[in-house]
């Protein structure tokens, strides 16, 4: 009953939120709300006994991938309004196309195919010990491969967005220590009282 | 209708599935917000693994669903640097501007 209840709100403000995403006017706003609903989602998961799940979506959507949103959308400098150049015409095709799959998904699924699940499975052994006791010995090589992917994506995400500017100095290690004495130093034999002609020029300008 | 079903979370993760194409359709022109669509979609896709999983009482669907999430991720971070890159060359993140590779 109360679990109904929670269930209902949960969808509820996630689905609202996601159409707002998708037709708000400005994009901090749709990041805010794929945050709203990336919470209700792990609201949903909790009530279905993936608590793991629920704690990594708050901590890897909204943390992470949600503030990244966040971050392009305030760095780029770009006229969103006439972006939406051509919202109105697109309309009637996306709600023909969206009613379409919900018509068929729903269809589909109060067939007999998934019928008659009506409880989750409860078991006593946490969540997360259990999905870790798999994780890290049935499915550890696809553990790693996943870290590598990260691993990619980071490096790759680094390599693309680094740029060298013309113009900018910078701290280059090597060519300090490749620096010598001989290389830069002049040492320039003044001859006792005469005034130096060309060494003092320099130091009476500073 | 007060007593939750297996079907009550997939009518769900079809909603927020259909919801996110109909984002992708409305916002051709801004990749941001369908950036932002297919990372709904991905959503709803987890939703329905984890519902299967939990209804099932198999983990192979959570599992599933953490490399999903690891993918959806890398994905949006390798997305959006792509953008910054390309916002910096062009000046412009609209769609129909990326046709530099058109010959």
């Amino acid at each position: 009953m109360i679990e109904a209840l929670f269930f209902y709100l949960f969808a509820g403000v996630m689905l609202a939120s996601s159409v707002m995403v998708v037709v708000s006017r400005n994009p901090v706003y749709s990041v805010l709300f794929l945050i709203l609903a990336f919470f209700n989602a792990a609201g949903l998961f909790v009530l279905i006994g993936a608590e793991f799940l629920a704690m990594l979506l708050v901590v890897v959507y909204v943390g992470a991938v949600a503030v990244l949103f966040l971050f392009v959308v305030m760095m780029l400098d770009i006229n969103f309004a006439e972006m939406r150049a051509g919202f109105q015409k697109y309309l009637p095709l996306g709600l023909i196309v969206g009613g379409i799959l919900v018509f068929e998904l729903v269809v589909a699924m109060y067939g007999d195919a998934f019928g008659g699940k009506t409880a989750p499975v409860v078991s006593e052994i946490a969540n997360t010990t259990r999905l870790g006791g798999v994780l890290y010995t049935k499915y550890a090589f696809l553990f790693q491969l996943a870290g590598l992917i990260l691993l990619v994506a980071m490096i790759g995400a680094i390599s693309l967005t680094l740029r060298k500017r013309a113009g900018v100095r910078r701290q280059i290690i090597a060519e300090q220590n490749a620096r010598r004495p001989a290389d830069v130093l002049e040492v320039i034999k003044v001859p006792s009282g005469k005034a130096p002609a060309a060494a003092n020029t320099g130091k009476a300008e500073e | 209708m007060l007593e939750l079903s297996l079907n009550h979370y997939l009518t769900v993760s079809a909603m927020l599935f259909a919801l996110g194409i109909f984002g992708i359709f409305l916002n051709r022109k801004n990749i941001i917000t369908i950036l932002m669509s297919i990372e709904l979609m991905l959503l709803a896709v987890n939703i329905n693994m984890v519902a299967f999983s939990a209804y099932n009482g198999d983990l192979e669907g959570q599992i599933f669903s953490l490399f999903i999430l690891t993918v959806a991720a890398a994905e949006a971070a390798i997305g959006l640097a792509i953008l910054v890159v390309f916002f910096r060359n062009r000046g412009s993140i609209a769609v129909e501007d990326v046709n530099v590779l058109k010959g």
